[in-house]
């Protein structure tokens, strides 16, 4: 038998999972990269990510028959 | 050890359910039998072929830093974990191919294509998958064009961007044709799927300009009002004045999609595109999982025979006997070259480790078979006789209901006018007769499906939310192919001239825009014009140009394994290769030579001339014939053409395996250089 906590944290990250698969999460992990690697620096805005993420994911073939 | 027990379970399983459908022959069998034999396939398949050649044919290397990892740049490049990167890569393969393919090939009976589908996926689709997806991770995630010219030469490089680019234009003409007849004199059909355009664009605005990327948030409230739409679509239906504005017949349908083609590849994507691809990819794997639960929750009987005596050639859905025919009409399902596009585009810059590239590539696929027997089986539950006279155009079976129904009855499947009648009743529709292109006989399927699961009272509107569901997956798919196109061919008419190639300049946009939706849009009004469906004509041709497609991406993956000089593992991919050169050449030979005018291509143009030069064709259908007669001569030079390159591209790739084993020069394998990983959790056992 699994503890509450256990049960609570697989939730959560089946959670993450749909959250990065629709790509919900994807300005948060973003800010994280960015935090990261060029610490210091102003981030793209929200709407700026969204728009850029979208002409990207759009240039190419990602969908099919 | 358990890996092997349960191997011998799988297999045992496997054997008896396949068992029951070969001894069950004459008599009806239950669906569940092919799902339960479906799954030990796949299963047996994912554990143990595609294990073997992820390490004996790929050696992955789990400590090899993937280009994820090497170029993270927390947009594009990102180790993704593998139950996310299996998610997005499904998503992005499942299209409605496997949904219409096997609804078509049913008139085969189930047998020849639930055959096909399972042996198919498991030697040929998932494997070609997965090694692409492995092949372009190695290559920083190179595209099939870029991996066709590095490895096996120019040739190759520039058949594989035209035929992408023929596919293109062929896929989207037959879908829309598919959208278009389901739509046809049916209020409700068409106010629904005029309804996902305003959806689609709120929730563009919403995820822009409101809640700005919550996508969850957008997707679920876009989902909430597509389902209204269909309710609402059920209101316009039943109110006298409003039904008249959305009553529409096949060839203004057909203008309309082509304008809302071209408005879509020229309008920015976050206000169509973007959101509508939410929306479709949210309801594709909703009805995929709904559709798994309904058909074991009503384990149906399946009513269409193993084997039609439309073997022979003579089926009224297409020409072609089962051999070839089946093994092009079900391309997606079982095979599909346009994977190998996808599986070396966004997919490779996700993986975060080798050994993942087995569930995204093989696992993704097989799942998608699964999806292409879930068709099959809402295809050959209905009565026979129901399902030819939705398939079965007015050319073949005349125009009257009575005559329909007559010469189908007359073929061993009887039907009777009351019966359809009752039916288009039930599913809320005027009429279901010669409703072709796959998708109301589908819907029809998904219905009973879910009706008979979940509540038999609303069948018209489990109907429309069929049809809707299917729409909005194949307007996606209009709108995305477009806009790919329009890339395309500024690509290539940048090389002609400069300016032509800049992505952001706007004649060049409205240009090469409306190049692609001409291309695709007479395909899709010749299609929609013609008394027999149009469908016989253009999936056939979907078909060969996809297959030729899989042995362009089949041909790179033989040559890339024999120059890594692993010649005695080639077979992985040339055996499904060698298989779909022999069925697409068969099948394109008689396309192209056949006598038969309702075959070939070239002798159906002769046979309309000659009738039309004898003053023997109806009145009704002369004004369309000389259109129809140059239509099928360009088919059949289309045909031509894929054949040659097809063969081009396998000379091609024979020539560098010549190469290879005489010692000759080849250009160097452009593989990215050997760096360790430094993401946690990877230890240097795994090292194949």
């Amino acid at each position: 038998m699994r503890s509450l906590g256990q049960m609570r944290s697989a939730a959560k990250t089946v959670w993450e999972c749909v959250r990065t698969v629709t790509g919900d999460n994807a300005y948060d992990r973003y800010l994280q990269h960015h935090e990261q690697t060029h610490p210091g620096t102003p981030p793209l805005s929200r709407t700026a990510f969204y728009d850029e993420s979208m002409d990207r994911k759009w240039s190419g073939i990602n969908r099919c028959c | 050890m358990g890996n092997k027990i349960l191997g011998i379970v799988l297999a045992i399983i496997g054997a008896f359910a396949i068992g029951g459908i070969a001894i069950y022959r004459d008599e009806p069998i239950n669906a569940m039998w092919i799902v339960v034999a479906g799954i030990c396939i796949y299963t047996l398949g994912y554990r143990f072929y595609a294990a073997w050649i992820t390490a004996k044919v790929l050696s992955a290397d789990a400590t090899r830093a993937t280009p994820a990892e090497r170029l993270n740049n927390g947009r594009d490049y990102v180790p993704t974990h593998r139950w996310v990167v299996f998610g997005h890569h499904f998503a992005a393969i499942a299209g409605p191919g496997p949904l219409v393919g096997p609804t078509l090939a049913a008139q085969f009976g189930y047998l020849p294509g639930t055959l096909w589908l399972l042996v198919g996926s498991v030697l040929g689709g998932c494997v070609q998958d997965m090694i692409i997806l492995f092949l372009s991770t190695r290559r920083n995630g190179k595209s099939l064009g870029q991996m066709a010219r590095d490895e096996l030469g120019p040739f190759g490089g520039l058949a594989a961007l035209i035929g992408t680019l023929m596919i293109m234009i062929i896929l989207i003409a037959v879908l829309g044709l598919v959208v278009v007849n389901a739509m046809k004199h049916s209020p409700w059909a068409t106010s629904t799927v005029a309804a996902t355009i305003p959806i689609a664009i709120f929730i563009g605005f919403f995820l822009r300009r409101i809640r700005p990327g919550r996508v969850l948030e957008g997707t679920l409230l876009g989902v909430i009002l597509l389902i209204a739409s269909v309710w609402g679509g059920g209101l316009i239906d039943h109110n006298e004045t409003l039904r008249g504005y959305f009553d529409h017949a096949g060839p203004s349908l057909a203008v309309a999609v082509i304008i809302y083609g071209w408005l879509a590849a020229i309008l920015p994507v976050w206000l169509l595109l973007a959101p509508r691809d939410y929306l479709s990819t949210f309801l594709k794997l909703g009805v995929v999982g709904l559709l798994a639960i309904a058909i074991v929750i009503m384990h149906p009987t399946l009513k269409m025979p193993a084997i039609t005596q439309f073997v022979d050639g003579t089926g009224p859905l297409f020409s072609g006997k089962v051999f070839p025919f089946v093994f092009i009409t079900i391309a997606c399902g079982a095979i599909s070259g346009f994977h190998a596009l996808v599986s070396s585009g966004t997919t490779p810059k996700l993986i975060t480790n080798e050994q993942d590239i087995r569930l995204a590539g093989y696992g993704s696929m097989a799942l998608e078979s699964f999806v292409g027997i879930m068709a099959m089986i809402a295809a050959a539950l209905l009565d026979p006789g129901v399902y030819f006279a939705i398939n079965t155009g007015s050319g073949i079976v005349g125009t009257a209901a009575a005559d329909a129904v007559q010469t189908i009855s007359s073929w061993g499947f009887p039907v009777s006018v009351d019966q359809m009648q009752d039916l288009a009743k039930e599913m809320g529709e005027s009429t279901l007769f010669a409703r072709t292109g796959g998708a109301p006989s589908l819907a029809v399927g998904m219905a009973s499906i879910f009706g008979t699961s979940f509540g038999r009272g609303l069948m018209s509107v489990w109907y429309h939310f069929a049809i809707m569901f299917e729409a909005v997956f194949i307007l996606t798919t209009v709108d995305a192919g477009t806009r790919v196109g329009r890339f395309m061919v500024q690509d290539l008419l940048g090389q002609v001239w400069k300016p032509m190639g800049n992505t952001s300049s706007y004649p060049s946009i409205l240009i090469s825009s409306t190049l692609i939706v001409a291309g695709w849009g007479y395909f899709l009004y010749i299609g929609v014009i013609d008394p027999n469906g149009g469908i016989n004509i253009l999936w056939p041709l979907f078909g060969i140009s996809n297959q030729m497609l899989a042995s362009i991406a089949l041909s790179v993956a033989t040559g890339i394994i024999i120059k890594k000089g692993k010649i005695r593992y080639a077979l992985v991919t040339f055996a499904p290769l060698a298989w779909l050169a022999t069925v697409t050449t068969v099948a394109a030979c008689q396309k192209i030579f056949s006598d038969d005018p309702k075959l070939g291509f070239f002798a159906g143009a002769d046979d309309l001339a000659a009738k039309l030069a004898a003053g023997t064709l109806p009145a009704d259908r002369i004004a369309s014939a000389s259109q129809l007669i140059f239509n099928q001569n360009l088919d059949g030079w289309l045909t031509v053409f894929f054949t040659i390159v097809l063969w081009f591209v396998i000379l091609d790739m024979l020539r560098v395996a010549y190469c290879r084993m005489t010692g000759r020069a080849l250009p160097a394998s452009s593989e990215a250089p050997y760096q360790q990983t430094q993401l946690n959790g990877v230890t240097g056992a795994a090292h194949a």
